[in-house]
């Protein structure tokens, strides 16, 4: 499998990162030595095993319903870039 | 109307059935949001319910809710659907305005409810199945206001956050009217548990609904989604508004296109969404900051224990023990309020006489009044006092009305209000014979009309005049009985 | 008489109980070198107002007797802690001028038993990298220097917390280890650093690279050190749900310097055709010491060794790439305008993250896309059981186990610039431990040819940093490493 400059674009798109053209053939070329290193993975057989969800032999805690945060409007908006009104700002978003 | 018959739209090319899927977003009642301890309550200033984890401020951790965990599973149960003790939170990855963290916590491939079925109850007392393919819990999101400044999206991040199960149906509905009974349903289940307040109005439920149609008997036809649609009247009109799109163009022999639509309530009418049209890419994984959900089956069955009676069942012992037909049983428990309210009326009492003052007086009263039955003027003790008043033979059914008529507007005792306008019944048949004999005595005409047996009607004519005399308040029945014997 | 920012946290904290000098002496002395120091590059963000207050507060709470126990020691953050009203970068420009209005728990802990903070150090873009050249605030550069005087890098991702630690510019620093973020760095510059067992230390606060890797771990410069400071930064949170609620130990009561009958395994894996005979040489040197101590060594063998760093290179840009998503030009950071939404992130993103962030992100998207899940990251985290399950069946005959951290001294600013594979290889040894969790430390052990630190790794079983400390104290013992890096940066040679 070959990562080619659309599928870069696409990527690229899907994680909002502004690629500009002339950049596009040397990032999927980065991005295929790395898959093809990786690629090294499939020589295991993993039939039978079980994916890692987390290293921790603990179990999920669960907090009570009680509310104890909220309230901090300005700690929230102070390092926004653009703030009206008590909202964060953004360009106008067209449904 | 049920399921199987006259579901089908006649198209010009012939029948076609609709075939639709809901995916219902009913928030969690809970104090806290899904995974942080801000306040979930509605209508607060723009973003003062919102912790740092809510905004998603770097380094900031999610850690769960446990009554958000014990009220999916409870709805779980109350779904007929199986809950799985191990469940897992994956992140789903996209990109918008009112989502801070760039994806939304929520369960993908283990969700924490399976599969049930709920029945559909129609006014013809006829039912149907309909399949849940499963419950899972997530994050809400924030909300954008798109129409406050020409240039700019103003974000608010109260809900966000906020504890959401969304119950996914099979696509086993086959007309709006299906639809509109599987949504109050739905509503009424998580009404009754209190798992959420049902409230369409305040965004705490919204549906999403998948509508494709097809030839009666052939495959699936490709679907459109119409999101967060917050009324079930809307539900259904864009149900019917997308159904005939669809026609329209299958017939015109185009294609449809799976997308995402927005339902306009002014315009009723479907379009493309702008900001839905490219295809997505979720890229869902196990959210590395939450371990997988565990719990014991033990607390699922105390849960189950501990759940009240559903509105199926109590709909069964109305219709059961109290002997209330289907349609009086389906009314009552439709809201637990209702159902509430009735069985207080009803305790002691005839059922079939509470249940027609609670559907037929006491909601045309709300209703003129625009209220619901939990700021209803009457109490249900008070009902329940007013019927004792017609059994004990305090006042006539014919009163009790008059009466009812003003508790709704001043709450109080149906016996203070029986005693101080002097409604009580004259069953007293002294005072009664005295009225019958005057009348006699006015009306020889009458009399003689009904000796000859000319006119047996009259009798009726009598007892109104009595009625009239005793400004209502003469028993009917003694009535009746001394005219018969005076008369001869 | 030695100078202040010479002494050991052990011995600065007997000096300031002894009344030898105050908090506020020592934190001013500290000043005067990351002042003197700033040629390194390892701080982003001074803080000595704050420092000056922090140390006159620590001499109060020691005069009144309710001294933590690291009251009045001057340490630099590494600036992925997010440090109420201190500007906190993750040395990325996507989130210029982010003042949070949160401490971390780590940092909480420590100003709770009575540290001192310097400033903020800088480290790899977003804790990516393993030689802090991606800094959007500039490289940093090591403190040692090749014998032929030229510049080395102090590793990464904590390069800044390293080279201020080596530079004697903070008693200690905290780090970060994602899949080698401490020991790397710690190895480069002639350190000690430990990655606690993954839970140990809570990362809330900590800005979040890979979070099923990423741990809090301090950089210092002795064994007894860590202990203490670890110690401190240990600790159960309910704010991580990660977190694990277990009693932290006296780690500094655990360096009994006995370890005579402990079971030391030497996994043959990690054996590389390629490594350099100086580190193999330091290696089998090690397991001498530790024979010499009374230890038995065990040949264990770690078989899914190899796969560690692809999986590693799977697990690590996956998870960033969702953790990252968050930085988009709306509630913090940099905003880069653009006529719509869509282009004001893109625009915000492309001038924020800088290339190797962006091309860990374009990977984690890519190997989580639709068709693509099943081929890499559910593959990768089958791999992580198995990696994992290696540890747990050699620790069923070893307490310990003993390997180079790195494969290599300190290399010289943009050799591997070019591979980023060539970069990557540099975790080859500390990766394995991240993906299963277990805790490590590197121990300055030896010098290269070229006059550069190299360290030795030990590994130890979940939760068990007493083991490990125990048996680093009798190498660093051992290894009796006391060189310094020469003064450079101050052109004081004294």
């Amino acid at each position: 499998m070959s990562v080619d400059k659309e599928t870069v674009a696409r990527i690229a798109h899907l994680a909002r990162i502004n690629v500009p053209e002339e950049s596009l053939e040397s990032i999927a070329g980065d991005l295929n030595n790395i898959l093809a290193w990786v690629d090294q993975l499939s020589e295991v057989n993993t039939d039978d095993v079980e994916p890692m969800t987390s290293v921790v032999h603990a179990r999920l805690r669960q907090r009570e319903d009680v509310v104890n945060d909220g309230g901090k409007r300005d700690a929230v908006l102070k390092n926004a870039p653009e703030t009206e009104h008590g909202f964060f700002a953004v360009p106008k978003v067209l449904e | 109307m049920s399921a199987g018959k006259s579901n089908l739209i006649a198209g010009a090319t012939g029948d076609w059935e609709v075939v639709i899927g809901l995916e219902v977003h009913a928030q969690i009642s809970s104090e806290a949001k899904l995974f942080s301890g801000a306040s979930t309550k509605f209508g607060a200033e723009p973003n003062t319910q919102v912790s740092l984890v809510d905004a998603a401020m770097p380094g900031m951790l999610p850690v769960i809710n446990r009554e958000c965990v014990k009220q999916a599973i409870r709805t779980g149960l109350a779904l007929g659907a199986q809950i799985n003790c191990y469940s897992v939170f994956d992140r789903k990855n996209y990109f918008y305005a009112d989502l801070p963290q760039g994806y939304q916590i929520s369960q993908f491939k283990q969700p924490i409810v399976g599969k049930g079925t709920i029945t559909l109850d129609f006014l013809d007392g006829s039912t149907k199945e309909v399949g849940i393919e499963r419950l899972h819990l997530e994050q809400d999101a924030g909300k954008s206001l798109h129409d406050q400044h020409p240039t700019m999206t103003y974000i608010d991040l109260n809900r966000s956050g906020v504890a959401l199960m969304e119950i996914v149906s099979d696509p086993d509905m086959r007309s709006a009217e299906e639809a509109g009974a599987y949504l109050r349903k739905i509503r009424t289940i998580v009404r009754y548990i209190g798992s959420c307040d049902g409230n369409m109005e305040q965004g705490s439920m919204r549906a999403d609904v998948n509508v494709s149609v097809r030839r009666p008997g052939e495959e699936l036809g490709t679907r459109c989604e119409m999101k967060n649609i917050n009324s079930i009247r809307f539900a259904q009109q864009a149900i019917e508004y997308e159904a005939r799109r669809q026609i329209d163009i299958l017939e015109d022999g185009g294609t449809i296109k799976q997308e995402t639509r927005l339902y306009d309530s002014v315009l009723g009418e479907t379009r493309t969404m702008r900001s839905k049209e490219e295809a997505h890419d979720y890229r869902y994984f196990p959210d590395p900051d939450l371990l997988p959900l565990e719990f014991e089956q033990s607390w699922v069955d105390e849960l189950a224990a501990e759940l009240p009676e559903l509105p199926d069942d109590k709909k069964n012992r109305l219709m059961a023990d109290l002997n209330l037909p289907s349609y009086d049983a389906g009314i009552l428990v439709s809201e637990p309020e209702i159902a509430t309210y009735y069985e207080v009326v009803a305790k002691g009492r005839d059922a079939k006489t509470a249940a027609n003052w609670v559907i037929t007086n006491l909601f045309a009263a709300l209703n003129a009044q625009g209220k619901s039955i939990t700021d209803s003027p009457v109490s249900p003790d008070q009902l329940g006092q007013l019927i004792d008043l017609i059994t004990d033979d305090t006042i006539s059914g014919r009163i009790a009305k008059d009466v009812f008529e003003v508790m709704i507007k001043t709450s109080d005792d149906p016996a203070k209000i029986v005693e101080e306008k002097g409604l009580k019944q004259i069953t007293d048949t002294g005072a009664i014979e005295g009225m019958i004999d005057q009348i006699i005595a006015d009306n020889p005409d009458q009399v003689t009309q009904y000796a000859g047996g000319e006119n047996p009607k009259v009798i009726g004519w009598f007892v109104g005049q009595v009625m009239k005399a005793s400004q209502g308040k003469a028993n009917p029945g003694a009535v009746n009985k001394l005219l018969k014997e005076k008369l001869g | 008489m030695t100078k202040l920012t010479d002494l050991s946290m052990a011995d600065a904290l007997a000096g300031l109980d002894n009344k030898d000098f105050t908090s506020v002496e020592l934190t001013e002395a500290y000043v005067a070198a990351v002042e003197g120091g700033t040629s390194i590059n390892a701080y982003t963000t001074q803080t000595p107002e704050k420092a000056l207050e922090m140390a006159a507060a620590a001499d109060a709470s020691r005069a009144a007797g309710t001294a933590g126990p690291m009251a009045g020691i001057p340490l630099a953050i590494k600036d992925l802690y997010c440090t109420e009203g201190v500007l906190t970068t993750a040395s990325s420009h996507i989130l210029d001028g982010f003042t949070p209005a949160y401490e971390s728990t780590v940092t909480s802990n420590l100003w709770r038993d009575g540290a001192v903070m310097l400033g903020k150090v800088s480290l790899d873009e977003f804790a990516m990298g393993s030689s802090n050249e991606t800094s959007f605030y500039g490289a940093v550069e090591n403190p040692w220097r090749a014998g032929d005087g030229k510049s080395r890098v102090p590793g990464g991702s904590s390069g800044g917390s390293a080279a201020a630690v080596a530079a004697h510019m903070a008693v200690a620093a905290t780090g970060t280890d994602t899949g080698g973020s401490i020991r790397q760095p710690a190895s480069f510059c002639g350190l000690v650093g430990i990655k606690p067992t993954y839970g140990r230390c809570s990362r809330w606060g900590v800005i979040a690279f890979a979070s099923s890797l990423d741990q809090p771990g301090p950089i210092t410069r002795s064994v007894k050190d860590a202990a203490i400071m670890l110690g401190s930064m240990a600790g159960y949170d309910a704010k991580d749900s990660t977190s694990i609620d277990t009693p932290v130990p006296d780690y500094a009561a655990a360096l009994t310097g006995d370890i005579r009958g402990l079971k030391v395994g030497i996994p043959k894996e990690y054996r590389l055709d390629d490594a350099p005979a100086e580190i193999l040489a330091l290696w089998d040197q090690g397991v001498d010491w530790l024979k010499a101590a009374g230890a038995e060594i065990i040949d264990i063998s770690l078989p899914h060794t190899k796969y560690a760093l692809p999986t590693y290179y799977i697990v690590a840009p996956a998870e960033a790439s969702s953790n990252l998503a968050r930085y988009d030009g709306v509630k913090y950071g940099l905003r880069v305008p653009g006529d719509s939404l869509d282009s004001m992130y893109a625009n915000t993103r492309a001038e924020g993250f800088g290339d190797e962030v962006t091309r860990r992100i374009l990977i984690g998207t890519y190997v989580l896309s639709a068709g693509y899940y099943d081929a890499y990251y559910l593959k990768a985290q089958k791999l992580r059981t198995l990696i994992a399950q290696d540890f747990e069946n050699a620790y069923a005959s070893c307490d310990v186990i003993l390997t180079p951290t790195a494969p290599s001294a300190a290399f010289g600013p943009g050799e591997n610039a070019d591979d980023p594979i060539s970069m990557y290889l540099n975790d080859v040894f500390t990766v394995p431990a991240s993906l299963a969790g277990v805790p490590g430390i590197s121990i300055p052990a030896g010098l290269s040819g070229d006059g550069l630190p190299l360290g030795l790794q030990l590994l130890g079983k979940p939760f068990d940093e007493e083991t490990v400390l125990r048996v680093a104290g009798v190498l660093e013992e051992a290894a009796n490493f006391t060189a310094q890096p020469n003064n450079w940066w101050t052109g004081d040679k004294s």
